[in-house]
């Protein structure tokens, strides 16, 4: 039996990993071809880094990612906490309305927030302000999608939190922001922590609302990727692609060491409790 | 590689030196004007300072001092959608023969004015007969065309590759690839059929998609675009129609890949430069098109697309340059001796274009569901059987 469930979970891990491990093979396949073994080289990653257009989709994209990913947490978090204030009715009507815009289809919010920005711009323009499509608008796009993730990684630390700590600070001679920002804050910050991290890989992966709301300008990664498909895709992107991997799976990394130090860190700190 | 690549360099350096003419070298860079222009092109479609080639976008501001906002798409329809839903201005477009028509007809161009571009002079007259969809060339400037054929493995292929009905044939069943968008599939058929690509006649799409449906049936044909080059470079297929300048792409990875014409006649497309409505700057916009038709720009990037160019003297020195590099099979596919027997896909009717996606889709959901059918009912097994499960455990967990 035990070597069945090995086996399983051999197969699962090389089902989830060969796609991306052949990715990163051919990243250094010295043809151009998707298939054809042509030889080792390293041409592809000192060919992306001369690549204008992919290096400035990538700098979009960073940009569009940390941006929205900070706001995101911001307004999240300043959310959840709102939340977590409210009667149970209340909360329950809007942690649904959160919820919606997460099990929405992606496809329908990029359209509406285009037709959203279209309707937008006619007003301005006749107030003679020109605006179009670009960064501004990617970035409340994804500000916008980002947000009950936000909330939902936060809320949880929330509810764990023991409300008298705040009103022990008052107590102590904190004003309300002190406490807040001395007590509250240092209590959650795990949860904000994993929160802006996802809204940034939420943000990076992102191609459908970007597709629509981007601009001439503003060509993210993902939307410059998909243009190639007519042509061959560039062996640059599966380079790009690697290293963009590697990051995340090294932040992924991190976040989730950080996680187990805390939780062994509450189990220390409970059995001292105890003793 | 290293030598290959090289070599590329240092015959394009030759070329250069031996026919540029003297501007080319001796441009001074001009000061940035604090101009600039937006170009909405095909991806990976313009030369971009690799494989030895210039970064035409670059070499356009230090030419002018005009900057370059450079954007890409992927199909038609995406350009078409971006212009309609408005929030994006662009100042040059280069969509294909059909959408350019239906742009004119929905009034979405600007007329040029062709006393900003000189160098349209160069553009070849015969080219110009088969662009339909502006016959005139108020609008369009050809930027490359190219034509469709067959993509075949010679290894495996024994019968002569020269009739469309040879991605019908029942001995390279699963071995064929097929064109994954309704108007160059149905092209297909339509030419085997020999009717025009352009035809308005409902009967006549039923009839091509009749026969799509029957391609599919007999040889299990897969729906693929860009895959082709990697299917067709590790031989997991034989056969597949794609456009003749992708056919060099694929002979690098394997020489084994031929590419032939059919006899019943075929595609020929014309991606050209054009202005939509709204464009900031035309005049900076007629400026750009007419130095992507400067002869030693048109070549330079010609020689990276490697698709045919509409310049009659860049066209000269693109076939010189791939004789050298591929061979004269290259420059015949590249350059036909003639293009009688090549149509231009035109805009059809609306009431064409909403049959023509519904028979589409029946073309793709037609045939074989076994597969799915046996996933869908092994996905619906595993679900009962997992409530099942839990229904026992608790129902023992209750007795115990």
């Amino acid at each position: 039996m035990k070597v069945l469930s090995r086996i399983y979970t051999t197969l699962i891990f090389i089902f989830l990993y060969a796609p991306i491990v052949i990715l990163i093979i051919f990243s250094f396949n010295s043809s151009k071809s998707r298939s054809v073994w042509g030889g080792f080289t390293l041409e592809w990653y000192s060919r992306l880094f001369q690549d204008e257009t992919i290096l400035n989709a990538l700098k979009n994209t960073l940009i569009v990612s940390v941006v929205a990913a900070i706001f995101a947490t911001i307004i999240g978090t300043l959310a959840a906490i709102g939340i977590d204030a409210m009667n149970k009715r209340l909360k329950k009507i809007i942690m649904t309305l959160t919820n919606i815009p997460m099990v929405n289809p992606e496809i329908v919010t990029g359209v509406s927030l285009l037709l959203l920005y279209s309707i937008v711009f006619g007003i301005l323009s006749k107030f003679g302000l020109d605006v179009s499509l670009g960064l501004v608008t990617l970035i409340l796009s994804h500000i916008t999608f980002n947000i009950p993730y936000v909330i939902l990684s936060v809320l949880p630390k929330l509810r764990q939190m023991n409300k008298h700590i705040y009103e022990a600070a008052i107590d102590l001679g904190c004003n309300p922001f002190q406490a807040f920002m001395k007590v509250v804050i240092p209590e959650i910050r795990p949860g904000i922590m994993t929160g802006m991290l996802m809204a940034f890989t939420l943000s990076i992966d992102d191609f459908i609302i970007s597709y629509f709301t981007s601009g001439p300008t503003s060509q993210t990664l993902s939307v410059l990727i998909y243009s190639m498909t007519r042509r061959q895709i560039s062996p640059k992107i599966n380079a790009l692609s690697a290293l963009m991997f590697v990051t995340v799976l090294s932040l992924l990394l991190i976040v989730n060491i950080r996680q187990i130090r805390e939780e062994n860190k509450a189990k220390n700190s409970k059995s001292i409790v105890k003793l | 590689m290293k030598k290959v690549f090289s070599l590329i360099l240092v015959s394009v350096l030759v070329l250069s030196i031996c026919s540029l003419p003297a501007t080319a070298q001796d441009t001074e860079e001009v000061p940035l004007t604090g101009e600039s222009i937006t170009v909405y092109n095909w991806g990976d479609y313009i030369a971009n300072g690799e494989d030895g080639f210039i970064d035409v976008n670059k070499e356009f501001t230090k030419r002018t001092g005009i900057k370059v906002n450079y954007d890409t798409f992927a199909t038609n329809e995406e350009l078409y959608t971006k212009l309609k839903s408005g929030g994006s201005y662009y100042d040059v477009i280069i969509p294909s023969d059909y959408m350019i028509s239906k742009m004119i007809a929905e009034d979405m161009l600007e007329p040029l004015n062709y006393d900003n571009i000189p160098n349209a002079k160069f553009i070849s007259e015969e080219l110009k007969e088969h662009c339909g969809f502006d016959p005139e060339g108020k609008y369009s400037v050809p930027y490359a065309w190219g034509r469709v054929g067959i993509l075949y493995n010679e290894k495996y292929v024994d019968d002569p590759v020269d009739s469309w009905s040879i991605l019908w044939n029942q001995k390279y069943k699963n071995k064929i690839l097929m064109f994954d968008n309704p108007r160059d599939a149905f092209g297909i058929a339509q030419k085997k059929l020999g009717m025009s690509f352009n035809t308005n006649n409902p009967e006549d799409w039923r009839a091509a998609a009749e026969e799509l449906k029957i391609q599919k049936s007999n040889v299990n044909c897969q729906y693929v675009m860009d895959q082709i080059f990697s299917k067709m470079g590790n031989e997991e297929a034989y056969l597949a129609p794609y456009y003749a300048g992708d056919a060099l792409t694929i002979y690098g990875d394997n020489p084994n890949v031929k590419f032939a014409i059919p006899k019943e006649g075929t595609n020929l497309f014309v991606d050209a430069m054009c202005i939509p409505k709204g464009s900031k700057n035309k005049e900076a916009a007629e400026k750009y098109i007419n130095f992507i038709c400067e002869t030693d720009i048109a070549f330079e990037n010609i020689s990276y697309i490697n698709y045919s160019s509409p310049h009659v003297k860049a066209a000269e020195m693109h076939k010189e340059y791939l004789a050298e590099n591929f061979g004269d099979w290259a420059v015949e596919v590249i350059y036909p001796e003639t293009l009688d027997g090549c149509e231009t896909f035109i805009a059809l009717d609306n009431e064409t274009y909403q049959l023509a996606d519904r028979l589409w889709l029946e073309v793709r959901n037609s045939g074989d569901y076994t597969l799915t059918i046996i996933l869908v009912i092994g996905a619906l097994a595993l679900l009962i059987g997992f409530i099942v499960f839990l229904r026992i455990k608790k129902h023992r967990r209750e007795n115990a």
